[in-house]
């Protein structure tokens, strides 16, 4: 096709009420389209049209909150993918792992991806609080999305100690022995707590594991924990997060 | 502050595009990491046959290294809970104004230096259990080998219960008494309530370091004994 043609035929794509019906404006590089651009797209409008310069030194963020969310969006996607291949139960779950690992094409990358991940949004989460709190940004008037990311933070954990259960294999299940047998510590509600008002058939640690021992019930409930009750915590609380950025008076600067 | 500062720039596409970059590059960390080393798959799991050492997922090791120094209601259960109240109460308790947005030491001494050692001791202590820890929680370097197995022979012994009620009225008293006699101003720029809180959930987090201190150099396993619980 000859060059002239080309475009003449883009250009009618560009000029159908298809298109423009999908797009609203053209991509030159105007200030008006600068902000069309964050304002008419729902993934970006999260952002202001505009932030102080300082909110661009990469030095300032270094970027670990969005890297905390884009990890929790690889693990939402790489976990979906997961769950094709994945059964919650005791005399499935060891054996689909390896199933994941020896026959289904791409499967142990998959399951290396979501890993990792996770080891790192744990990581990148620390450290994003670290670098809030040496910013000083938990400071009037953003004292209460402190606090929301501290939640944010239990939550990830969380999320990975939930997870850490599922392949069901000699490191997750003694893993998680030694996470939950400290459980049953707790003062009033644990059976070995002190002052405990309990016995083992009834403490909070048979409530989180749906037993005495960590057999098909607890290896359930933390799959249901782990893939729907977690994440929406999560998902609601990261919405309130990131609204509460915006309504706070945007990213922390320089009184 | 200055014009620089306040000066500001357009998100598209100079943020959007160093967002899109730093997408990529995890993307690409991640995929390379995935095809170099596999996610640990072991035996499947018998509750008959235990592991040895077992340890939590690296980010709960810290606690588990604390079971050395406290009985679990303590390590397991108070000290996180008190950590996470504490952060969260981050806020409410700071009431420098100053500092705000922007990387600054010397006109937060006090909030920085408190926060980075409660963090670095998170971090030491996971590096503790996670390289340090072998076969029955032993100490263990990370180029000895796990197979001579080693028994703890240190005889350890307990304050008596009126010597650990003395020292914890000591500890906490003079730690509430001192900074509000000696810090200059210090107590009043808080207020009563908040140096209350701020105090206290400082003394507790000193605590900690101490009693390890205590128990690895003089052998003291508690500092209080009482019927109920053992601290």
């Amino acid at each position: 096709m000859r060059l002239k043609t080309k475009i003449s035929f883009l250009n009618r794509i560009k000029d159908s009420r298809i298109y423009r019906s999908i797009f609203r404006h053209d991509y030159e590089d105007t200030k008006k389209n600068r902000v069309l651009q964050i304002r008419s797209n729902v993934f970006l409008h999260l952002h202001p049209v505009k932030m102080p310069e300082h909110a661009f030194r990469i030095r300032f963020t270094w970027c670990l909150g969005g890297m905390t969310f884009f990890l929790f969006l690889v693990e939402v996607i790489s976990g979906l993918l997961l769950m094709f291949y994945y059964r919650p139960i005791t005399e499935y779950a060891y054996t689909d792992m390896r199933y994941l690992r020896f026959d289904v094409p791409f499967g142990v990358i998959l399951r290396n991806i979501h890993r990792w991940a996770a080891h790192l949004m744990v990581t990148t989460v620390i450290l994003h609080m670290l670098r809030v709190f040496l910013t000083g940004s938990y400071k009037p008037p953003r004292e209460f999305n402190w606090v929301v990311g501290v939640v944010l933070l239990v939550v990830t954990l969380l999320l990975s100690f939930t997870g850490y259960l599922l392949p069901w294999d000699q490191l997750s299940y003694w893993a998680v022995t030694v996470g939950t047998n400290m459980i049953s510590a707790t003062p009033l509600l644990g059976n070995e707590g002190p002052f405990s008002l309990v016995n083992k058939y009834n403490d909070i640690r048979f409530m989180i594991l749906g037993g005495t021992e960590i057999g098909t019930n607890a290896l359930l409930r933390f799959y249901v924990m782990h893939i729907v009750l977690l994440p929406v915590i999560g998902i609601i609380f990261m919405a309130v997060h990131f609204w509460r950025i915006r309504k706070d008076g945007g990213i922390s600067r320089p009184l | 502050m200055n014009k620089r500062e306040t000066h500001s720039k357009y998100v598209w596409p100079d943020l959007v595009i160093m967002e899109f970059l730093t997408a990529v590059a995890l993307t690409v960390i991640l995929m390379v990491w995935a095809l170099l080393v596999n996610a640990p798959l072991l035996e499947m799991a018998s509750p008959g046959i235990s592991e040895n050492p077992s340890k939590a997922p690296w980010y709960f090791v810290g606690l588990q290294e604390l079971l050395v120094y406290f009985d679990p209601w303590i390590a397991g259960v108070m000290i996180p809970i008190i950590i996470v109240l504490c952060l969260m109460m981050i806020p409410y308790l700071d009431n420098n104004p100053e500092g705000s947005g922007r990387y600054s030491f010397t006109i937060r001494k006090f909030a920085v230096l408190n926060f980075i050692f409660g963090f670095s001791m998170w971090w030491l202590l996971i590096l503790a259990g996670y390289f340090f820890r072998g076969p029955n929680w032993q100490l263990y370097w990370p180029w000895e080998s796990w197979e001579a197995l080693k028994v703890t022979e240190e005889s350890l012994w307990s304050l008596s219960t009126e010597a650990g009620v003395a020292s914890l009225i000591i500890y906490f008293g003079l730690g509430m008494l001192l900074p509000y006699l000696y810090g200059k101003n210090f107590c009043k720029k808080l207020g009563a309530f908040r140096y209350m809180i701020v105090m206290i959930s400082l003394l507790l987090m000193y605590a900690v370091p101490i009693k390890i201190f205590l128990r690895l150099v003089f052998n003291i396993k508690y500092v209080l004994v009482t019927p109920w619980f053992n601290v």
